[in-house]
């Protein structure tokens, strides 16, 4: 069971919260170990619920979610479900230090009592070596900055060893050299076999580093790899009027630009589609079969 | 003026241990107080025992029973009108526990018993029954023994529950667990300094003990020696000044948190206006 692939499904699951309201109906998806993948939508778009149904937070009132073919909870009780809060869900001022939070991740390991072992206190030590946390373990997870709050959390997760890693919104107030340093870890651990789930409404950078992708608007509207489902026709049966286009035909570019266009954006990565809707990414090293197969495109 | 003559009366030697014992859990209790937010809950539940008391006198039951099921009763009503209504939850409470604390009130004024007003808004520590004794004994260490054995749980309740659920722990008994305990110390520090007071008693000393360490750990310990300390001194001290004890046990203790607020050595006053020069 412990090394046997990981599979997480979700069927028609529908959510209802006790004011009649239906946040999300008849959403399926299958997901499996060694992918990074965006859960996307907007704000309402029962994102959150579907996350929450994930972790097992609610209850579908329809469908069911399930983990290589058991409960949620099953998988829960194994300490398989890891998950990293936004940080505004966090109380900074709380009195634990760095290696406390780390500890916390360990408690579905320990005995009633939650008395650390030697073996809990290993893999403390292993995950915040990995997240360059050691030396700082001693502080108090106020005094840390941006990256290294989240890092502390992303700590916690490897050190309570869990296969389904989610974050909510991990990029959200932290710089890019932090979202460098988070999204390599996050690889780490998808060539380590676990099932990265993040949250996200930075559309900019999903192309970036998750192979997959959960678009989300009260429903699944498309689920698989990335390309597939960032189509201008779903990102805007998804995100409606909400998102903001600049389509470099309509606009002022003109040949003389060439492909020189610089494209800069205050906090957030933008998301660029190239001319027949297909996706720019950032960096071309590493992408050299796209490139051929693209200028094959052109010549035809 | 004889030091021990306080160790000389067993009332006043009753009064100082039962003080010690109850301020040694209420502080012990205090740090999840301060840290989770409850401090309006810690207050309202210590009215909300009030008619149970009244009733148990009535019906002749242990008053701690009657407590304990008004103070539960009180913080279900609480959940109940929070989940139905668009009420916020600082008004919830606020209508909650003043309703039950009427009623105490109104039950105490038609149905004179042993337990009168003035034991309820000022305590009864100096003149305790002895069967009173042995229910607070029996919720202190009833209480102490649940938070040494579940205080990691607790703590990771407080800090972060989705992080609790998403390990499969019992969040919502979690929850109920800490409102069980709540209640049940409310319910013995009202004997010891009366129900206006016993807020301070679950609040100052988690507070204190806040502005001087950064581990939660310490946190309760240090909260759960100040609470002895100041409920020992405190009950001591009101007979040399011939004060009321509650009064005295929490002025001592308003009286030490102000020390701590200047003095502490990383949170204090000082410490940070020298930090940011």
């Amino acid at each position: 069971m412990e090394n046997s692939p990981l599979v997480l499904e979700a069927r028609e699951v529908s959510v209802t919260y006790p004011n009649g309201n239906t946040a999300l109906r008849d959403a399926s998806f299958r997901l499996e170990g060694g992918t990074i993948c965006a859960l996307v939508g907007v704000n309402g778009s029962g994102k959150s619920t579907l996350f929450k149904a994930l972790m097992g937070f609610v209850k579908p009132v329809h469908g069911w979610v399930k983990v290589n073919g058991d409960s949620i909870r099953n998988a829960q009780k194994r300490s398989w479900v890891a998950y990293v809060p936004q940080a505004e869900d966090v109380d900074w001022t709380f009195p634990v230090s760095i290696h406390d939070v780390a500890m916390m991740g360990r408690y579905g390991h320990m005995g009633l009592m939650r008395i650390p072992r030697a073996a809990d206190r290993e893999a403390v030590r292993v995950a915040l070596e990995r997240v360059g946390l050691w030396e700082l373990r001693d502080r108090q997870i106020g005094e840390l900055s941006g990256g290294q709050k989240k890092r502390a959390f992303v700590a916690r997760a490897i050190a309570q060893g869990g296969r389904i890693i989610l974050l909510d919104e991990p990029f959200t107030g932290v710089d890019a050299r932090t979202e460098a340093d988070i999204i390599t870890l996050l690889q780490e651990l998808r060539s380590a076999g676990s099932l990265i789930l993040v949250s996200t409404h930075n559309l900019g950078s999903v192309p970036e580093f998750c192979d997959r992708v959960v678009l989300v608007n009260r429903t699944v509207l498309a689920c698989g790899p990335t390309e597939e489902v960032f189509t201008p026709e779903n990102l805007i049966s998804a995100f409606g009027g909400v998102l903001r286009q600049f389509r470099m035909d309509s606009s002022t570019i003109q040949d003389h630009d060439g492909q020189s266009v610089t494209v800069l954006t205050d906090d957030e990565r933008p998301l660029v589609l190239g001319k027949k809707g297909h996706i720019e990414y950032l960096d071309r090293t590493g992408r050299e079969a796209l490139i051929s197969e693209r200028e094959k495109e052109e010549q035809k | 003026m004889n030091w021990l003559t306080p160790f000389q009366y067993d009332f006043l030697l009753t009064a100082m241990w039962t003080s010690a014992l109850i301020g040694c859990v209420c502080g012990l209790l205090s740090g999840f107080v301060t840290l989770k937010g409850w401090s309006l809950m810690g207050d309202a539940l210590s009215h909300a025992v009030v008619p149970g008391v009244t009733l148990a006198y009535l019906a002749g039951w242990p008053f701690s029973v009657g407590a304990f099921a008004s103070g539960l009763l009180a913080a279900g009503a609480m959940a109940f009108v929070k989940v139905k209504t668009p009420v916020r939850e600082d008004a919830v409470i606020g209508i909650v526990f003043t309703a039950f604390f009427a009623l105490g009130l109104l039950l105490i004024s038609i149905f004179p018993t042993r337990m009168n007003l003035k034991i309820i808004v000022f305590g009864n520590i100096l003149g305790i029954a002895v069967e009173d004794i042995l229910q607070l004994a029996i919720i202190s260490v009833v209480c102490l023994t649940v938070i040494v054995l579940k205080w990691r749980d607790l703590m990771l309740f407080c800090f972060d529950s989705n992080h609790a659920r998403a390990l499969g722990l019992p969040v919502m008994w979690l929850h109920v667990l800490l409102l069980m305990l709540l209640s049940a110390t409310a319910v013995a520090a009202l004997q010891a300094v009366g129900a206006c007071l016993v807020v301070a008693m679950l609040v100052i000393p988690g507070a204190t003990a806040y502005l001087l360490t950064d581990r939660f750990g310490w946190m309760l310990i240090i909260g759960a020696l100040f609470g002895t300390l100041t409920g020992f001194i405190g009950a001591y001290a009101s007979y040399f000044i011939d004060g009321q004890t509650g009064g005295c046990i929490v002025t001592l203790q308003a009286a030490l948190f102000v020390i701590a607020l200047v003095f502490a050595p990383k949170h204090g006053l000082i410490a940070t206006r020298r930090a940011r020069a």
